[in-house]
């Protein structure tokens, strides 16, 4: 128990600043895997505010979801990474902006 | 005090790995700022108590999934440089961090209440305390395997799903013929030449 002394507020705050910085990435970046990587931040600024709800609220379940979280983003990297690898394979250098490219 | 300390700096060392991972031109420096942002994060989560999430993110994100995305890095190449001063879309970066900067003053402006009055609904948790005298393992161990057990029944079968897919759609097909020659993605911002160069490229190979 290291102590809980620390205003909550400040991890909420920051990991709103984290999470509109990974939807400004999203938004902004063409590179289809830097556009993965906001998306691992803006999971991770969530995983810090389910941690920091559930030591307010006094619960563990606050940490379990953070779990959850882990595993979808696990699952979400595997395939967001196979779609990468068979579209650069395919057209090496397409960025997000040539997306109807995907089209049948 | 010292946990004020700690807070600030990690603090520190999250923000600047996340504007690191968008603002750096090569992916492979992305990489490693998402590494810092990951490190910052459990730092915090140790802060908070929860030893056995520290151990996950460091052993999971940090050794598992950016170190799959290095590999794909490295896999399509690490040249892959990308010039940031051009913008291809009009006004996408002011739109963007306008919608960044409305979002964040909103969620600050819930934040700020529910920190200060401790909660949303102003309760503490009856249902599952944290206690001060199990060990975190135990504890999250337990609500895992007892009241959050069909979810993790769940998580199975979405595991399994996204190994068979990620398989599925990286395997090369059988029959494999070569692809004619990529058409390069660097000069389609001329716009309808590029469109029809690529179509003609595509008719002509076998």
């Amino acid at each position: 128990m290291i102590v809980a002394s620390l205003n909550p507020a400040s991890y909420l705050v920051l990991s709103a600043v984290v999470f509109c910085i990974g939807t400004v990435g999203v938004l902004v970046r063409r590179n289809p895997l830097v556009m993965l990587m906001c998306v691992e931040l803006m999971l991770n600024a969530v995983n810090l505010t389910f941690v920091t709800f559930g030591r307010m609220l006094d619960d563990i379940s606050g940490q379990v979801i953070v779990f959850f979280v882990l595993v979808v983003a696990a699952a979400e990297v595997v395939v967001g990474l196979a779609i990468i690898v068979a579209v650069a394979r395919r057209r090496p250098g397409a960025t997000a902006d040539d997306v109807s490219l995907l089209r049948g | 005090m010292v946990e004020y300390a700690v807070f600030v700096v990690s603090a520190a060392i999250v923000l600047i790995g996340a504007v690191g991972v968008v603002m750096s031109r090569q992916p492979v420096h992305a990489a490693l700022s998402l590494v810092a942002t990951l490190f910052g994060v459990a730092v915090l989560f140790l802060e908070q108590d929860a030893q056995l999430l520290t151990a996950v993110q460091v052993i999971v994100y940090t050794g598992a999934i950016v170190v799959l995305i290095l590999f794909v890095i490295m896999l399509l190449g690490v040249d892959q440089e990308e010039d940031l001063s051009v913008e291809p879309l009009v006004a996408q970066r002011v739109l963007a961090g306008l919608a960044g900067l409305a979002l964040l003053v909103s969620l600050v402006l819930v934040f700020i209440p529910v920190a200060r009055d401790r909660a949303v609904s102003g309760q503490a948790s009856t249902e599952a305390a944290i206690s001060k005298t199990t060990p975190n393992v135990a504890q999250v161990g337990r609500s895992i395997f007892t009241t959050w057990i069909f979810p993790f029944e769940v998580t199975a079968g979405l595991l399994t799903i996204a190994v068979i897919g990620a398989v599925v759609m990286a395997r090369r097909p059988e029959s494999y013929e070569p692809l004619p020659e990529p058409e390069p993605m660097t000069d389609r911002l001329d716009g309808d030449d590029a469109e029809a160069d690529g179509a003609e490229a595509e008719e002509v190979a076998p």
